[in-house]
């Protein structure tokens, strides 16, 4: 028996489906030669994985990325190709 | 508060990675940037839609702010107690939300947005527009547009579009504006506009759905900007009665928006060409009303 | 009614709306969404003019129907503010989908409900199947018999409502017309004495609140809490049954009046019969049992004042050892039977207590049942036990 008040109540957190990197088919890599760091694949990233990394270029939560591909079909430079996930 | 779209692009999350959010959803890349722009300073009211299930199961949850999930038809009338509630507390600077899709704004929850903009509640209405009931599984609404499959509507939904947002502004309420997350900066402005005014305010934004609207799932932000292009969703807001196109876009046939998406799929030629005259329509009739001056009131 | 003489507060002779209306100005209510419906109306054009006139600073929302004035009250009691409204039969059978809204997310919401038959066809006169049709949703009901009891009642179940052991909302009945519209003294506490009985309004459990975002309410799956959230809703309903029973001491302490708590008995201590009524069929048996014990007649009145919670032991102590229970419900549940009468009978049997039951169903639609007819009753009932003829439902004054 729960013995206080139970309340429907949830705390924010990450992950709250899982690792949906896990979802992927295709995972997006960024290439820096051709990245000018207008932070458009960032903007638009519906997971909000594309944060500034220590070299100051876009770096990619594989974690959580579910690999849609928005920001390879709107990055200006097509600095980002969508690459077949490869397990095992 | 002056933001621009860099801010949309960084800083902290309010919508955590890892969500039960579609790949692709355009819905939750329009929440990802209201949030950023509200620095979280909200409460959400948010009905049933598929934002309800984006947060995930209990007892954790995707949205680092506040959210109040409520009944389907309920949304503005939640949100109104919640401002009314806030102001006699004392308790400033915090802007209450009511988050729905078009099912919940132009069909099922009509009644109560209508009687908060009547009343011009001091709330923020966002309606991100996916055009069906998609959390249920792709069911037509009152904002699926002419021609498009639904699972209701199999062969092509026969009547027009919902027009909304003129709805809305009819009640002559301080802020009624369109958006796309094609046109993120036209959004923010509108957003931080909104922002600057009190009373009644509604945003309705364009959020295309690859899963329902059957497009490939990079194509979320192109299909946005393309809706925007070909006159399907024309970019305008209305200030104090006054309407205004935001903008004014060199046109693109509409045959490159429908060919896009699998919704449309099964429309011949004509029914295209039909179609392309019902927006365009549209758009004339929103500029007689831009010449108009101040309409509602 | 006890009622202690010296009391500070005023005399005036009132209206049950208007009684109640004083109740949510007095309890420093925040925020008022409503919607008007007869018989209530006149409860929210009060509150209305209390505002206006600066005697009460609230929020009020003329929301456009009865579903959204139980949103709005939902959406400010989220953020913490003390919320009431009002409303009856059609309007509270509208509002029903977030009623339950309203008890999942424990929101102390106050609510009167002047009791009036449902349509079709049209009615506006007096029965209790719209307060009925609430019963499963985890709403506090209380019925009342008096424009004091009614005024009282409100003030009381604020406190019970936003205790920590309950936080749950609760609807105060008080029949239509024969309350709502009917003047009757009322004694109107003193502000400051309704302030030192009942403070302010401090949620504990949640709040909606920037500075500490929680969701409420997102999907919860079949082996996570829903199930403990339904017991916790029924657990905080068994522990109300004293709250009731502590906050009605208390306020007989400091106001001076006692309507009873759970239940209200009177005339009972040696009574063979026992009448079992609600609301003003309530009062009316008070009148029948005075006539009957006068014809030498050993009856008593046990009156429900809560009906959800329902009184099950002090239902089951009062009845155990009498002759016959006659219980009077003005609403039905269809195919079933009167439902006083089935959960009077529910609770009897689960304690082994045999007294035989006569469930009758009466007044429906605002038909009139006075005194006469309560005693009337008794008879019939005391004829079919002794006939062997108890049935599930008696029908009491219909046509041909």
């Amino acid at each position: 028996m729960p013995t206080e008040i139970v309340v429907p109540v949830s705390l924010p957190s990450k992950a709250v489906v899982g690792r949906t990197g896990l979802w992927r088919v295709f995972r997006p890599v960024i290439d820096k030669d051709k990245c000018v760091k207008c932070w458009t694949c960032a903007l638009y990233c519906m997971e909000d994985v594309i944060d500034e990394g220590p070299d100051g270029y876009p770096t990619i939560d594989y974690e959580f990325c579910k690999g849609c591909g928005i920001c390879a079909n709107e990055c200006p430079t097509k600095a980002i190709e969508m690459v077949p996930e490869v397990r095992g | 508060m002056a933001k621009t779209v860099m801010d949309l692009a960084k800083g902290p999350k309010y919508v955590l990675p890892g969500t039960a959010a579609c790949p692709g959803c355009g819905a939750q890349i329009a929440l990802k940037w209201v949030l950023k722009a509200l620095e979280g300073r909200t409460i959400f009211v948010i009905p049933a839609c598929c934002t309800s299930v984006i947060q995930g199961p209990y007892p954790k949850s995707a949205f680092k702010f506040p959210v109040f999930n409520m009944a389907f038809a309920a949304a503005a009338a939640t949100a109104s107690g919640m401002a009314r509630g806030l102001k006699i507390l004392g308790r400033t600077g915090i802007t209450v939300v009511a988050w729905a899709g078009d099912g919940g704004t132009y069909d099922i929850g009509i009644q109560a947005l209508s009687g908060a903009a009547e009343r011009n509640e001091d709330i923020l209405y966002i309606c991100y527009d996916n055009e069906a009931y998609m959390n249920t599984g792709i069911q037509r609404s009152g904002a699926t547009p002419p021609g498009a499959w639904t699972k209701t509507t199999p062969a092509g939904k026969a009547e027009m579009k919902k027009n909304m947002a003129l709805i809305v502004a009819a009640h002559g309420v301080p802020y009624v504006a369109t958006a796309s997350i094609g046109y993120p900066a036209d959004f923010l402005k509108k957003i931080e506009k909104a922002l600057s005014m009190r009373g009644f305010r509604y945003i309705q934004v364009f959020a295309p759905c690859p899963t329902g609207w059957n497009f490939p799932v990079d194509k979320t932000v192109e299909v946005a900007k393309l809706g925007v292009d070909t006159y399907v969703w024309p970019l305008f807001e209305v200030e104090r009665g006054r309407l205004r196109i935001t903008m004014r876009p060199k046109r693109r046939p509409l045959k490159e928006y429908i060919k896009l998406q699998k919704r449309f799929r099964h429309l011949t030629d004509e029914q295209i060409e039909e179609l392309e005259r019902a927006f365009l329509a549209r758009w004339e009739a929103l500029e007689k009303l831009e010449k108009q001056g101040t309409i509602f009131v | 009614m006890i009622q202690r003489e010296e009391s500070r507060g005023r005399w005036d002779i009132i209206t049950g709306n208007h009684a109640v209306a004083h109740a949510a100005r007095l309890a420093r209510v925040k925020v008022v969404p409503a919607y008007p419906i007869t018989p209530q109306t006149t409860i929210v054009e009060y509150i209305a003019d209390f505002i206006a006139r600066g005697e009460m600073d609230a929020e009020y929302i003329r929301v456009e129907s009865e579903h959204s004035a139980m949103a709005a009250a939902i959406g400010a009691a989220a953020v913490g503010a003390r919320t009431f409204t009002a409303t009856a039969s059609q309007g509270l059978l509208l509002m029903h989908e977030v009623l339950h809204w309203a008890v999942g997310a424990r929101l102390p919401i106050g609510m009167a409900i002047v009791n009036r038959a449902v349509g079709p066809p049209w009615s506006i006169h007096v029965d209790h199947q719209d307060a009925i049709s609430q019963r499963d949703t985890g709403w506090m009901i209380t019925f009342v018999s008096s424009n004091q009891e009614a005024l009282d009642s409100v003030l009381m179940m604020y406190k019970v409502a936003e205790d920590d052991r309950v936080l749950l909302p609760f609807m105060v009945c008080l029949d239509g017309f024969v309350l709502s519209h009917t003047f009757q003294p009322v004694h109107i506490p003193d502000q400051e004495d309704v302030d030192a009985f009942l403070p302010e309004y401090k949620p504990k459990h949640w709040v909606m609140d920037p500075d500490n975002p929680v969701t409420l309410g997102n999907l919860v799956m079949p082996d996570q809490d829903y199930m403990e959230m339904r017991w916790s809703i029924h657990e905080a309903m068994i522990k109300a049954k004293s709250v009731i029973k502590e906050v009605s001491a208390e306020f007989k302490d400091r106001f001076g009046r006692f309507h009873g708590d759970l239940v209200w008995e009177y005339r009972t201590d040696d009574a063979d019969v026992i009448v079992v009524a609600t609301g003003t069929l309530a009062s009316e048996t008070e009148e029948a049992v005075d006539v009957l014990r006068d014809k030498g007649e050993s009856v008593g009145l046990l009156k429900i004042r809560s009906y959800r919670p329902f009184p099950i032991e002090d239902v089951v102590r009062i009845a155990d050892g009498r002759k016959l229970l006659v219980v009077v419900d003005r609403s039905i549940s269809f195919g079933q039977g009167g439902p006083l009468a089935t959960d009077v009978r529910s609770a009897l049997f689960t304690a082994g207590v045999d007294t035989p039951v006569v469930g009758f169903v009466t007044g429906l639609g605002g038909r009139d049942i006075t005194y006469e007819d309560i005693a009337k009753m008794v008879a019939i009932a005391r004829e079919k036990v002794r006939a062997r003829e108890v049935r599930p439902v008696e029908w009491y004054k219909l046509k041909g």
